[in-house]
């Protein structure tokens, strides 16, 4: 047992601050004003290899593991949680589906390009009425045996980067009648080489949202839209299980990032307290603020923590769904805690909009609902304890 | 081309404080960093090299910990790295240093050498110039612009109220000024790479046939610092809202006072 990060992870990490630091942190506040992504800060992520850790060299990723992935999501989180699940997205599912389930020549085709910068990726399971309840989709795909290729009928919603994405990894049922068994996976084009929208894909407004307002999210239409057999992701049918394991893989970037908006949180409401003078004293020295912080920092390295293993059993390549689901859950609710224990540490100065714990706090609140709500981190953690 | 640039480690000073008992830095807890201008050195390579082809390699003289600074450098796209350490060299002033790099940079071999223009620890813009004297071959220091023309590299000088736009053949050396380029970030997967990569370190005895062990390390160095201390603060001074003769009674009355005339 050994808590010490390698060498070259705490040199990425390194990287990965100065990064936040210089290029995200200087524009969060507009782009969460504005509620659009700066697509040079999205092109320079791409340059420096944030949008591929994870993955093969082979294939132009920078051949890391999940815990350089987890370090990344950590550090960008801290200055900004639209950056977050901008990379998570594209990472942890659209790119992992088709690593884990794509032919060589899919991922010479549609992975490649995803990791060595010059395309973005998105991910579309949910549906208006199909959240939670992941296997309740309702978008089809009909093989057309004249043209080997499938029809895209159906609408995702929450879309995470679809605004101004080029691939998306669509779910579709291609048999109606057998359940989660009838859902399969489609590499969609969603834009053409020359940024031309594929026809019958439409992708509405940024969603309004509460927090991540920088992020895209949007509604995705598919209106008779025709993808090659080709495109699909292992055998129809298997789509559940691709989603499922994408998902797991998710929720160690979003348990990261959720570490990182708590650390981000807690680090400035550390600078505010030391400066801030009440009572003819920084606030820094009454002991309730102190008790305050330390509760605060240990729950968010026991957070940390839960997701740097969850990201070493994947690592491992063993059976990492159970930790990634308690990383996510504990991660989840202690950036809630803390971004709302770190406003009110600032009190008025800390609810205003000038100072980024008040975005913090409003970001913290999605990261218990995406990649599967806290409710369905139980339905994970529990069911691997041999219940029933 | 073959790019040597001569980097140092040193403490973020943004992060350093003094000890006021000894007057000495408090080095304990505080990140090193790659020396500014040597970064900018670094940048100024990558670039000359996208341009004219060859290689860039760095060199850091420093305690086995430096390894850190010339991974960050292979990170960077630096193509292979040498470390200059042992006890020998320790408390090597700028004149000493510079005779131990200008050793190694005889074995390792160069058509240009980039060092910074100075550390931020140390201050003394020396070490450079020394290297160039060492070695024999022209050098222009405060380099903020680098063009390569054919076989020439025309160089913009910063001086105090001008700038001289110079042309010099290589072999030589340029010492490199902050502006002179905006250092990129190590890659992601540079950082990767860095570390399946091997490192040249050299010790006394690898460099000892070009080295006169009176003239290195703290024996060797010519340079003593007696003693440091961190600037005295000032109070606020006095001021007189007077004419000029009723300023220089009261400037003459002061001065009669604390008996300085």
């Amino acid at each position: 047992m050994d808590f010490k990060l390698s060498k070259t992870h705490l040199l990425q990490q390194e990287m990965y601050r100065r990064f936040a630091e210089n290029e995200v942190k200087p524009l969060a506040e507009e782009m969460d004003e504005t509620e659009v992504y700066s697509m040079e800060l999205l092109a320079k992520m791409h340059k420096y290899g944030l949008m591929g850790i994870p993955y093969s060299k082979e294939y132009g990723g920078v051949g890391g593991d999940y815990l350089s992935y987890a370090l990344c999501m950590e550090e960008v989180s801290k200055m900004d949680g639209s950056t977050g699940i901008t990379i998570s997205v594209h990472t942890s599912l659209c790119c992992s589906c088709i690593d884990s389930f794509g032919t060589e020549e899919q991922k010479q085709k549609f992975l490649r390009p995803l990791i060595d910068g010059s395309k973005t990726g998105c991910y579309g399971l949910t549906e208006p009425n199909a959240g939670s309840d992941a296997a309740g989709q309702q978008t089809q795909a009909v093989y057309d045996e004249a043209t080997d290729e499938y029809i895209i009928n159906g609408g995702k919603i929450f879309t995470t980067n679809s605004g101004f994405a080029d691939t998306c990894v669509v779910f579709a049922l291609t048999d109606k009648t057998a359940g989660t068994r009838g859902i399969s996976a489609f590499v969609v084009p969603l834009k053409d080489d020359d940024g031309n929208r594929t026809p019958g894909v439409t992708v509405s407004d940024n969603i309004k949202r509460m927090g991540i307002r920088a992020a895209s999210n949007c509604e995705v239409s598919y209106e008779n839209v025709r993808v090659p057999a080709a495109n699909r992701l292992g055998k129809e049918g298997q789509g559940f299980k691709i989603a499922m394991k994408a998902l797991d893989g998710g929720r160690i970037g979003i348990a990261a990032q959720s570490v990182g908006l708590a650390q981000g949180a807690l680090n400035e409401a550390v600078e505010y307290v030391k400066e801030r003078k009440q009572f003819g004293r920084p606030i820094a020295a009454f002991q309730t603020t102190q008790f305050k912080l330390a509760d605060m920092q240990t729950k968010i390295d026991a957070a940390r923590l839960l997701t740097w293993r969850a990201a070493c059993i994947k690592d491992a390549g063993e059976n990492y769904g159970p930790a990634a689901a308690m990383a996510k859950l504990f991660a989840s609710d202690v950036a809630n805690q803390v971004c709302r224990e770190a406003v009110q540490l600032m009190g008025g100065y800390g609810y205003c909009r000038e100072y980024p714990v008040e975005r913090a706090l409003r970001d913290a609140k999605i990261t218990e609902i995406y990649e599967g709500t806290s409710e369905v981190m139980k339905m994970v953690i529990s069911g691997s304890m041999k219940l029933k | 081309m073959k790019i040597v640039v001569c980097i140092k480690q040193v403490p973020d000073t943004n992060e350093v404080k003094l000890d006021p008992k000894t007057n000495r830095l408090i080095r304990d807890g505080v990140p090193s960093i790659i020396n500014h201008d040597d970064k900018s050195g670094i940048e100024a390579a990558l670039q000359l090299r996208e341009k004219v082809g060859g290689t860039v390699t760095v060199v850091c003289m420093g305690p086995p910990q430096a390894d850190v600074a010339l991974r960050e450098a292979l990170a960077m796209g630096c193509d292979d790295a040498y470390l200059l350490s042992a006890r020998e060299f320790g408390g090597s002033d700028t004149c000493a240093t510079a005779i131990i790099i200008s050793t190694a940079l005889k074995k390792i071999g160069y058509d240009l050498v980039i060092t910074g223009r100075q550390a931020i620890d140390g201050d003394t813009a020396q070490v450079g110039p020394q290297i160039a004297e060492n070695l024999g071959i022209p050098q222009i220091s405060y380099a903020e612009e680098i063009e390569p023309n054919g076989d020439v590299l025309t160089v913009r000088r910063q001086y105090e109220d001008r700038h001289h736009m110079i042309d010099i053949k290589t072999p030589c050396l340029l010492t490199a000024l902050q502006e002179l380029a905006e250092p990129r970030y190590m890659h992601a997967g540079g950082i990767i790479d860095a570390y399946d990569k091997d490192i040249t370190v050299w010790g006394f005895d690898d460099l000892k046939d070009g080295l006169n062990p009176d003239h290195i390390g703290l024996n060797g160095s010519p340079t003593k610092v007696v003693t440091s201390f961190g600037k005295m603060a000032k109070g606020a001074g006095t001021k007189l809202d007077v004419s000029p003769d009723e300023a220089v009674a009261a400037i003459i009355a002061k001065m009669e006072e604390r008996h300085i005339i």
